[in-house]
């Protein structure tokens, strides 16, 4: 089987049983404390580091293109309160002129 | 995203749905529209058929494009099952913060849980620790077709376009990231894990093979725990 299907049919498997293991397992008892300060925090540890890869990275060098132009437009968009699709979408559309200028 | 409206227990369990249905509609437009872009990105990466059945079998953005970013930058399957399964770590907490508000038989308590995803999650969120399942499944219903269809337009209209970089689509992805970053860092320990979590990645990516960057970036959720909140 390919790498491509072994990681759909594990991460299927593994993010329904970390919705239905509280539900189903625990009942109603939480986690330690400490166990579950970590848990609300890997989200945000995770999803900053894959902004900067994502951005900056090039292989294993980091460089500045059009993609941080791109980013940058989606984090004021939401700051100024505009909507995910603008945000998202808008990070394409600056990319592409950013390219298509330069 | 924020709860901005409390449901009201009062109501029958059909209005809480209805309700629920009505609340979530920007975000089935919005879920539409980012899984369009995973089915471009993804196609190059996964072919046609690889990224449909994982948008219905997985139905998260997040364990989505994250595995795909390290799949494509030529990472290890275990670093991209690893880094989804962190990703989704945060399903294991508001699931325990769900199961107390959940009534009845273990396959309707599985059901109910299932429809967890982070904005139908807050939003049935009362504010006083309890949570309204059907409100809950009423703002994730449309949100799983959305996700479906608009991988399955991603993937088609991905033969239809010309070069994904001079369409800037390599910019949704981080984007896209930053929108759920956005909505998720809300006070000084998640900042500071965000924080950690970035310098981490950006150190170690000359050195390290794909995928490990973002994994390392869980040391920062660990020493962000042990700040006060």
């Amino acid at each position: 089987m390919s790498a491509i299907w072994i990681t759909i049919i594990a991460l299927a498997l593994g993010t329904a049983a970390l919705k239905l293991v509280g539900p189903l397992l625990l009942g109603g008892r939480s986690l330690p404390a400490q166990a579950m300060g970590v848990i609300e925090l890997l989200a945000s540890a995770l999803l900053a580091a894959l902004v900067v890869v994502e951005t900056f990275g090039h292989g294993r060098a980091l460089t500045v293109d059009a993609r941080a132009i791109g980013v940058a437009f989606a984090a004021i968009a939401l700051v100024l309160r505009a909507p995910v699709t603008v945000a998202v979408l808008g990070a394409a559309v600056a990319a592409a002129l950013v390219r298509a200028i330069s | 995203m924020t709860a901005t409206r409390s449901p009201d227990r009062t109501e029958s369990e059909r209005a809480r749905f209805r309700a629920g249905v009505r609340r979530g509609v920007p975000f089935g437009i919005a879920v539409f529209a980012i899984a369009v872009s995973y089915g471009v990105l993804a196609r190059p990466v996964m072919g046609s058929v690889a990224p449909i059945v994982m948008s219905i079998v997985v139905f998260s953005g997040a364990a989505q494009f994250g595995s795909l970013a390290i799949l494509g930058a030529g990472g290890s399957v275990g670093a991209a099952i690893a880094a989804g399964l962190l990703l989704n770590a945060r399903y294991l907490a508001m699931g325990l913060a769900l199961a107390p508000s959940l009534r009845g038989r273990p396959l309707s308590r599985g059901a109910f849980a299932m429809a967890i995803v982070d904005s139908s999650w807050a939003a049935a969120s009362r504010g006083d620790g309890t949570f309204d399942p059907w409100y809950m499944l009423g703002v994730t219903v449309l949100q799983y077709p959305g996700w479906v269809l608009g991988t399955v337009v991603g993937v088609l209209a991905r033969g239809a376009l010309g070069d994904p970089r001079a369409l800037g689509l390599d910019a949704l992805f981080p984007a896209f990231f930053v929108t759920l970053l956005f909505e998720e860092v809300r006070g000084r320990r998640k900042v500071a894990a965000a924080a950690g979590g970035a310098g981490i990645a950006a150190v170690l990516t000359p050195f390290a093979p794909a995928g490990l960057p973002i994994l390392a970036a869980a040391a920062a959720a660990f020493a962000a725990s042990r700040m006060r909140p």
